[in-house]
């Protein structure tokens, strides 16, 4: 009997997951689940950080590949480090995503990563920007991905709304997390989630049992 | 790679599959079904205005899902396995009657076919139930969802049910459902077919695209 190779376990571990961003009214809320597993049979880790700062106003969500992911984003790091020093200014939303992006579409083939790049710039405010697995860069109000966003596009289509309050995205954003998480079996864990504005970072972590529940729960 | 001449169009030789969204849901004194109307072939739309709310009796309907074909062989075979059951016991069916038919078929046969009905009606013992019999499982649940369509509209549901709807929220609830999966599965769209099905009977209401429900980047 043949032992069954994935192609996660060539690749390394491998992030089913659920990653969102939206824009509220003066910022952006960024989040993920915090689940990593090998081939959807195992969780190798429980308490993964998916949300990753790239510089002081800006973070990214990776899914796909974590092991891919994580070299993108060191590489990508670096070079908007050197980026902001050259221009003596903070980076714009928008490099932070075009780096991912350069990265992730020469490398086309042998990369498996996406990213949600988010975040707040002097000159356009809250962005969120989304970088797809063959290197499309595209900016979106609201946007999900990973695995487990398949569950929630009709959520997220029905309660976002531009320009809410900063509690109610917030909410909004634990609210669908939590539903990813309760159907997508890759997804779980905590809540991480970042919330960005001109004033600063704040971190919010939700822990499994503090997570909204719902009818049949 | 290369293509012969003379093989046809794709769509020609693929399987028609009603790739779908279907729902039901049971309130005090009844049920709503919902289904949208695509039938596709490959990337082909056969048909834009398919019915997939079928009658197995006068207060029972069946939701049709997966291959067009053995979904509908299977309503076809439960309407007339019904018939006789009812004029035996001299009885109006009961709606866990025609679930279990189709379960029975669906279970049987489950190598061979590849649908996905939802059975839901009323009837004067038990009144609104829903049933589902996916694989050929038998479960009666609050509500159920089914079709590709469905995959994106488990957290909208899972958010927005309440126990103890009434008939016009429990429709309301049923429409928006089938707009937020028809407007993101490829293999969902059309218009929107509803049933909503009491002691009075089945009262059935076809709703245009241009009526549905709209979302924030529309």
């Amino acid at each position: 009997k043949m032992e069954k190779v994935c192609d996660a376990q060539i690749k390394g571990v491998s992030t089913g997951t659920t990653i969102l961003a939206a824009t509220f009214d003066g910022g952006v809320v960024i989040g993920s689940d915090s689940r990593a597993s090998i081939g959807g049979e195992y969780v190798s880790s429980k308490t993964i950080n998916k949300v990753i700062q790239v510089h002081d106003r800006v973070f990214c969500c990776m899914s796909g590949s974590l092991a891919d992911a994580q070299a993108v984003t060191k590489a990508a790091k670096f070079h908007l480090a050197l980026h902001s020093v050259q221009m003596e200014t903070p980076p714009l939303v928008i490099a932070a995503a075009t780096i991912l992006k350069d990265l992730c579409y020469r490398n086309k083939e042998e990369l498996q990563a996406g990213f949600i790049t988010a975040g707040w710039d002097q000159k356009r405010g809250a962005q969120v920007y989304v970088v797809s697995l063959g290197g499309m860069l595209v900016s979106q109000p609201v946007t999900i991905g990973g695995s487990g966003s398949t569950y929630i596009y009709g959520y997220v289509d029905a309660k976002y709304k531009p320009d809410m309050s900063r509690e109610e995205c917030l909410q909004f954003a634990i609210n669908a997390l939590a539903l990813a998480m309760g159907r997508d079996n890759v997804s779980g864990g905590v809540a991480n989630l970042a919330v960005i504005t001109e004033s600063g970072v704040e971190h919010v972590v939700v822990p499994g049992n503090k997570l909204p529940t719902f009818h049949d729960d | 790679g290369s293509n012969m001449e003379g093989t046809g169009p794709e769509w020609l030789s693929a399987e028609v599959k009603t790739g779908t969204t279907i729902i039901a849901i049971e309130f005090d004194g009844g049920v709503v079904l919902g289904s949208d109307s695509r039938v596709s072939a490959g990337d082909a739309v056969v048909n834009r205005v398919m019915n997939k709310l079928s009658p197995l009796h006068d207060r029972i309907f069946c939701a049709l899902s997966g291959s067009a074909a053995d979904a509908q062989t299977i309503a076809e075979m439960v309407n007339y396995q019904l018939d006789v059951h009812s004029v035996e016991i001299d009885a109006d069916p009961k709606v866990r009657s025609a679930a279990t038919l189709v379960r029975n078929i669906s279970y049987r046969y489950k190598e061979e076919l590849s649908a996905h009905l939802i059975v839901a009606g009323w009837d004067r013992h038990e009144g609104g139930q829903v049933y589902a019999t996916l694989n050929g499982l038998l479960t009666r649940q609050p509500f159920a969802i089914g079709g590709s369509g469905s995959f994106y509209v488990y957290g909208f549901v899972d958010a927005e049910y309440r126990k103890g709807m009434n008939k016009e929220e429990s429709q309301k609830f049923v429409l928006n459902t089938l707009s937020l999966a028809m407007s993101r599965d490829g293999s969902s769209g059309g218009v929107a077919y509803m049933v909503t099905i009491d002691e009075q009977g089945a009262e059935e209401k076809v709703i245009l695209g241009n009526d549905l429900m709209t979302f924030f980047d529309q």
